[in-house]
């Protein structure tokens, strides 16, 4: 198939989109590491729970919109509950204690998700307000994937605003700089941290809902997403939401391009089928080795929040 | 840093143990507990690759993995080439695991100073995710390259063979992990006691003060991560001639988790932990699995107890707290 202006258009909204749905669980994963210090595995588990919680809401409802505040509350409400049960005593702890906690709750969310929703994946519709293409110009495009471009920049704007412009903000970011001096400046430092634990998790829950009407919605979906999480704060710098927005979007754009263009460059010099297969298997590459040369030239990613 | 007297008692009743259930299932003709035991020896070695610089360098490696799966595909690849005779990189193929171990050890050593030398430009939490994620980058290199079974892993038609021994055998097969378990212990005993070994745990509880004594931590980390590579590696050659079977999910990121389990379960910077660890786990697994398929929910709730509160693990529970912090 030929490269033409209007694929790498449609590949690049792909891109973004992709990212913008990254963005939303990186978000809570860099604002978690930067308030509180905690590193979470357990954030994929509560973007399935939002996936799940959405498709079962939907299916209950016969209401998509319904079945996305059902997952992003359900998520938001394990999140808080797990912050209180369990993630409230790893503060104090190292990091080696903080992945094993937190990946014993990965065990626990799995198999508890499998053990209610049974071992089969569910399916979410997309709604029938967003189906179909619109015609941008150059090429149809889903309005779907449209939306949800729109969605990641609307919350994106919203968490700016939040943490930027609002009371809660501004002690979300005092907490970053001096947990001790806030608190003795009479802010409740336990509820602080059950909020923004909260709230991380309503955002990996919303991506989860999101991206579950094009994805099937089965146990172990959270994972990829979280390693990817990963990457993208490793890029952008380790507990800047900022940084999060731009290793987002590049980690979206360069993934998305990679398993596009590589297979179809190899393919001008090798044969098809060796080319495909390279190509994607050098795509796959393509954003680890984006991140170990951000690590070369800047060790603390591109925004360091604690410079 | 020598071992406690109780200790000592506990890692011989452990190597011993290990020793005396497979000879028992030989003698009551139980070739499954002998394959368990040979389980056991394989994950318990490759969590004394990852204790190395776990449990004595203090580096969480969360991609400890990608080396175990490295390993077995070279065993993989190697056994597959001698079978068809065509030569890999213009060397020949092998089914002689003195041959394939040397050779997984390389290999996974080469990939372990290339992940090394760039993780440790880091530490903390930063270092844990870039493991992570350079393991996974060579997982999806190895889903998505078709030439050795790709998604479908690589299946091994014999096992490899060891001088002397028929490796078909469970009890033989046995016999091969269990000495490799032991005399790599024995290196690890004698590298902990050297020079090298003091350095490293020197850096562990203070690097400025280590670097103040001249000791350079990036150089001597990086050496341990290599070693740490290359003996998780030659586990995975193990592995993959165990289940005759070397497969991505070999270095998914679950099984890098599973590997700090194994050492958290039988207690960290232990000489034996990791094989009390592996003990743990698969006895966990073939108990709880045969009773109810939601087993992982129970040791999720198993390892959440244990880490929230009863660190130390088995070793720590049986012959005290560790005297070195």
């Amino acid at each position: 198939m030929p490269v033409t202006l209007a694929l790498i258009f449609e590949q690049m909204l792909n891109g973004v989109q992709f990212g913008l749905m990254l963005f939303l669980m990186s978000a809570g994963l860099t604002l978690v590491f930067g308030v509180m210090g905690l590193i979470n595995l357990a954030h994929g588990s509560l973007y399935m729970l939002g996936a799940f919680f959405c498709a079962a809401g939907a299916a209950a409802t016969g209401n998509f919109w319904l079945g996305l505040v059902a997952g992003t509350a359900a998520a938001a409400a394990a999140g808080a509950l797990i912050e209180v049960s369990v993630i409230r005593r790893l503060y104090t702890r190292d990091h080696l204690d903080q992945v094993l906690a937190t990946f014993a709750l990965i065990l626990i969310l799995s198999e508890g998700t499998k053990m209610v929703f049974g071992p089969f994946p569910l399916y979410l519709n997309v709604p029938p307000i967003l189906s179909g293409t619109v015609d941008l110009g150059l090429t149809p495009y889903s309005v779907y994937r449209l939306a949800l471009i729109g969605f990641g920049l609307a919350v994106a704007l919203g968490l700016w605003l939040l943490i930027g412009k609002t009371r809660l903000g501004i002690r979300i970011r005092a907490g970053e700089n001096d947990r001790e001096m806030i608190a003795a400046l009479g802010v409740n430092i336990r509820a602080l941290y059950t909020l923004v634990f909260a709230l991380g998790a309503a955002l990996a829950g919303l991506a989860g809902a999101l991206v579950g009407a094009v994805q099937s919605v089965q146990v172990g979906m959270g994972e990829p997403v979280l390693i990817l999480a990963f990457v993208v704060i490793v890029i952008g710098g380790i507990g800047s939401i900022k940084g999060a927005m731009v290793g987002a979007l590049i980690v979206g754009v360069i993934d998305t391009m990679g398993r596009f263009l590589l297979p179809r460059i190899f393919a001008t010099f090798m044969e098809a089928s060796d080319a495909s297969g390279l190509g994607a298997a050098l795509a796959s590459m393509l954003i680890y080795v984006v991140m170990a040369l951000v690590l070369i030239l800047r060790p603390k990613g591109l925004f360091p929040a604690h410079a | 840093m020598r071992d406690t007297h109780k200790e000592t008692v506990v890692n011989l009743a452990l190597g011993l143990g290990l020793l005396l259930v497979p000879l028992w299932a030989l003698w009551a003709d139980q070739p499954f507990t002998i394959t368990l035991a040979t389980r056991i020896a394989i994950l318990a070695l490759a969590g004394v690759g990852l204790n190395l610089i776990l449990g004595f360098g203090g580096m969480v490696s969360f991609g400890h993995a990608v080396f175990f799966g490295v390993g077995g595909y070279v065993a993989g690849i190697l056994s597959q080439h001698a079978t068809s005779g065509v030569p890999v990189l213009g060397l020949p193929g092998s089914n002689q695991m003195l041959v394939i171990w040397p050779v997984a050890m390389l290999v996974a050593g080469l990939l372990a100073a290339a992940i090394g030398a760039l993780s440790l430009r880091t530490e903390g939490i930063f270092f844990i995710m870039i493991t992570l994620a350079f393991a996974q980058m060579v997982y999806y290199f190895a889903i998505s390259w078709p030439a050795y079974g790709g998604e479908d892993g690589l299946p091994l038609v014999l096992r490899n063979r060891f001088p002397g021994l028929n490796t078909m055998r469970p009890w033989h097969l046995f016999l091969v992990a269990w000495g490799v378990l032991m005399v790599v212990l024995g290196a690890m005993a004698a590298l902990r006691a050297s020079r090298f070994g003091a350095a490293l745990m020197a850096i562990r509880q203070n690097p400025e003060r280590a670097a103040a004594v001249g000791i350079n931590p990036y150089g001597v980390k990086l050496v341990a991560f290599v070693i740490s590579g290359m003996v998780t590696g030659l586990a995975g050659a193990l592995m993959a001639d165990l289940s005759r079977f070397a497969s991505p999910a070999m270095m998914a990121w679950t099984m890098s988790g599973e590997l700090i389990v194994i050492i958290i379960l039988g207690g960290t910077g232990r000489l034996f932990g990791p094989l009390a660890g592996a003990a743990i786990l698969v006895g966990f697994e073939v108990t709880f699995g045969g009773m109810t398929e939601h087993w992982k929910l129970w040791l999720g709730l198993v390892l959440l107890a244990v880490v929230l509160f009863a660190r130390g693990g088995l070793i720590g529970a049986l012959a005290g707290r560790a005297r070195h912090g």
